[in-house]
């Protein structure tokens, strides 16, 4: 018995959770709004899935098995959340090699290069996206299609603010507030259902996947801005809802590796990422700004985490 | 029930695992036959023998004894023959043991006679019975109790704590003790609250041993100045400055000690040992150990004499179920893991954990995904990601910058990190190169 005993340092139980537990929470949560857009652009959208993630998850195998010669981690289920997540940035419209190549490029470049899981410093789909949308801009934002199977050529509720100049430009659409939470609007794929998108984020927080310092900071910042500028309850509502907010606020801010971990450090991204959209939309000239304002916050998010360090229980203040 | 419920700030939620445990009485352990008793059974100085091979000794007598100040002596726990003084396996490391072999009678020592009015004693008389009784912190850390109990005339102490949390998964034996003789904790606690002069105890007890909550609020409804503070059910509750926060919300600035608040705090356990040494004059020749796991056969909560070996306690619950994967004495979260059985008691030991092999087996580490939950769960506020990162990258001033010495090794870190990293691991190794550089230089 003597030499079977193993005598490791304490402590000596682990918590049940794995970074896999973690992904396929991630998954769960994204779930129902994944789902809403299938219902509602059709058939294509499960191809861009399918695809997305049939890419991921090869180019990491391809890569951590024949390049890197590393073990191979595809179980961990990182790339199917990556492939997902960029999936639901996409226009149904988009043919079938922009997902591929999406993916590719998120894993291949943005995580493996960087050192893999845990070491890239940008979210992996949101980088991948910006690089689509400067390579193929107009299948990327300009073709934008209503949800049903007499799928027209239109422009998104942002792109319709935008283009107009206003907000009254929305009604006159024809789009009302009750589509825009459900998803029954134009644009991407898992991002149009503003409330299967926060269930989902309920979930995550529920079970502890994520605090809420990142969202509540993020979207209450945008709110914030827009009331102190004067915009009515409605239109705060419906920039709110519209657009990647809800999927960037509660799952591309919220990704662990590019975001901070102090406490603090959390409640500065959020309102960054925040201040960052608010200003995109209201005066560059994208509708939507949560794609680069996520990946501006990544940048400095190392920044952040230096100087949010918590104050250690019981430190004293030095003279 | 409508009490306040205390805590303090992170921690983590482990299963507790004691129900296997926390419903069976206390009951005496076997006499062991043979006893193998450290002479170093606590932190600070080690004691030295004061008996010879082939000397007669009773129990309770004196078998090891030093002058520093920081010590313990250290007692015999059978009456019987020393048979060898040497270096023996103990659950700290090899040491000098005093073997002896019991005869069986079981004959107490003729100087183990009830303090005589100890309720008029003085609080000089009171600490020395204390300290001639070789208590020593019952919850695990092993200080000697009277040191604790003599602090310097300009640190004022105005309250005692009680350490009932027991917030270590598994170990049931402070809430058996707790249950079953709850007028001997009150006991000692008062004997402490006139040694140090103090009118306020607290006897801190998380709130999933609500029947021990119960049992010590009736030992202290007529005891004014002594209140059960009721606590949530948190890891590591039970630590030190996390139960002077929880209790009295007072904070022991960094790097010191809970004196700096007024504050002393004890376990339940030791509150028990010294009722017994200052009304029965029994020093501490026995101690509570819950012995429990995925492979003991049937838990049990005994009163095990100071020597006897883990294997023959192990072997009173039946021994072992299937093949053990590892032996812990304490509890899981800081328990000390031992290679072999043939380790004794010492009046540290609050538990023997046996965990199968299936649940011995540690989870392989993956890359860090700075999830921040260890930053969530880590009760002093560190990073501990940044910390052990660079405690492994060999980069020990970094860690030192990132305060790696205000760690208290609970292992929250470790034990919600879903990558599975060796966080407090890395850290200690850390800790451990940070005070051999402050020594060297």
């Amino acid at each position: 018995m003597k030499n079977k005993l193993i005598a490791s340092s304490s402590p000596h139980i682990r918590s049940k959770d794995t970074t896999t537990t973690v992904m396929r929470d991630v998954l769960i949560a994204l779930a129902p709004a994944a789902l809403a857009g299938i219902y509602f652009f059709g058939f294509g959208a499960v191809k861009i899935y399918l695809l997305s993630i049939a890419s991921a998850v090869i180019t990491e195998y391809i890569i951590q098995k024949f390049i890197l010669k590393t073990s191979v981690t595809i179980g961990d289920l990182s790339a199917v959340v990556t492939a997902v997540l960029l999936s639901m940035t996409l226009p149904v419209t988009a043919p079938w090699w922009i997902p591929v190549i999406g993916a590719a490029f998120a894993i291949g470049i943005v995580k493996q290069a960087f050192g893999g899981i845990g070491s890239n410093f940008m979210n992996p789909a949101l980088a991948a996206r910006a690089f689509m949308v400067a390579s193929w801009p107009v299948i990327m934002t300009g073709s934008w299609v209503t949800p049903g199977v007499d799928a027209v050529s239109t422009a998104t509720p942002l792109g319709l603010i935008k283009e107009s100049g206003g907000f009254g430009a929305l009604s006159e659409a024809g789009v009302n507030f009750t589509d825009l939470l459900i998803g029954n609007v134009a644009g991407c794929l898992g991002e149009t259902s503003a409330l299967l998108l926060i269930l989902g984020g309920l979930y995550l927080l529920w079970k502890k996947v994520i605090s809420w310092r990142i969202p509540v900071a993020y979207i209450g910042t945008v709110a914030v801005l827009y009331l102190v500028t004067g915009a009515a309850m409605s239109e705060i509502l419906v920039q709110l809802a519209a657009g990647g907010l809800m999927l960037g606020a509660f799952f591309m801010a919220t990704d662990y590796v590019s975001s901070p971990v102090t406490p603090k450090g959390r409640l500065i991204f959020g309102i960054g990422c925040g201040v960052l959209t608010f200003v995109i939309r209201k005066f560059g000239g994208y509708p939507e700004g949560v794609l680069y304002s996520i990946l501006l916050m990544n940048v400095v998010s190392p920044l952040i985490d230096r100087y949010t360090t918590p104050k250690v229980f019981g430190e004293v203040k030095k003279a | 029930m409508g009490e306040k419920v205390f805590t303090f700030s992170g921690g983590i939620h482990p299963p507790h695992f004691k129900k296997q445990t926390e419903k069976l009485a206390l009951a005496n352990a076997e006499l062991p036959k043979m006893v193998t008793i450290p002479l170093q059974q606590h932190i600070g100085a080690p004691c030295q023998p004061i008996v010879a091979v082939g000397d007669l000794v009773k129990v309770g007598q004196v078998i090891g004894q030093a002058e520093a100040f920081v010590s313990a002596p250290i007692h015999s726990s059978v009456s019987g023959t020393v048979k060898k003084i040497g270096k023996f396996l103990a659950p700290g490391g090899a040491t000098t043991c005093v073997v002896i072999e019991a005869d069986g009678e079981d004959a107490w020592d003729e100087s183990i006679q009830p303090t005589k009015n100890w309720l008029q004693a003085d609080a000089k008389d009171l600490l020395r019975i204390v300290k001639e009784a070789g208590i020593t912190g019952m919850g695990g850390a092993s200080f000697p109790t009277h040191v604790k109990l003599s602090p310097p005339k300009d640190k004022p102490i105005d309250v005692v704590i009680l350490n009932g949390a027991e917030c270590e998964p598994y170990l049931t034996a402070d809430h058996r003790l707790m249950l079953e003789m709850p007028e001997k904790v009150v006991t000692g606690l008062k004997v402490m609250m006139r040694i140090l002069g103090v009118t306020t105890g607290y006897i801190g007890i998380e709130n999933n041993k609500m029947d021990a909550v119960a049992a010590m609020e009736r030992a202290v409804a007529d005891e004014p100045g002594i209140e059960v503070r009721v606590m949530q059910v948190k890891y590591p509750q039970g630590d030190e400055k996390r139960l002077i926060n929880a209790t009295t919300g007072r904070v022991v600035p960094s790097g010191a000690l809970p004196m700096e608040v007024g504050a002393v705090v004890s376990n339940v356990g030791t509150a028990a040992a010294i009722c017994d040494a200052v009304v029965e004059g029994k020093p501490v020749i026995e101690r509570i150990v819950t012995i429990t796991g995925s492979a003991i056969e049937q838990p049990k909560n005994l009163v095990v004499r100071i020597g006897t070996q883990f294997s023959e306690v192990i072997e009173q619950c039946g021994g072992y179920k299937g093949t053990p994967g590892k032996l812990l004495m304490g509890g899981p979260m800081m328990g000390l893991a031992q290679y072999t059985d043939e380790v004794p008691v010492i009046k540290g030991t609050s538990g023997i954990l046996v965990l199968s092999e299936e649940d011995a087996r540690l989870p392989e580490p993956s890359a860090c995904i700075r999830c921040g939950k260890c930053v969530d769960a880590c009760p002093i506020n560190l990073l501990p990601l940044f910390i052990s990162r660079y405690s492994l990258n060999g980069d020990f001033e970094a860690a030192e910058k990132y305060r790696a010495m205000d760690c208290i090794q609970c292992g929250s870190c470790s034990f919600v990190c879903p990558a599975k990293r060796p966080l407090v691991e890395a850290i200690r190794v850390a800790r451990g190169e940070i005070i051999a550089k402050r020594r060297k230089g």
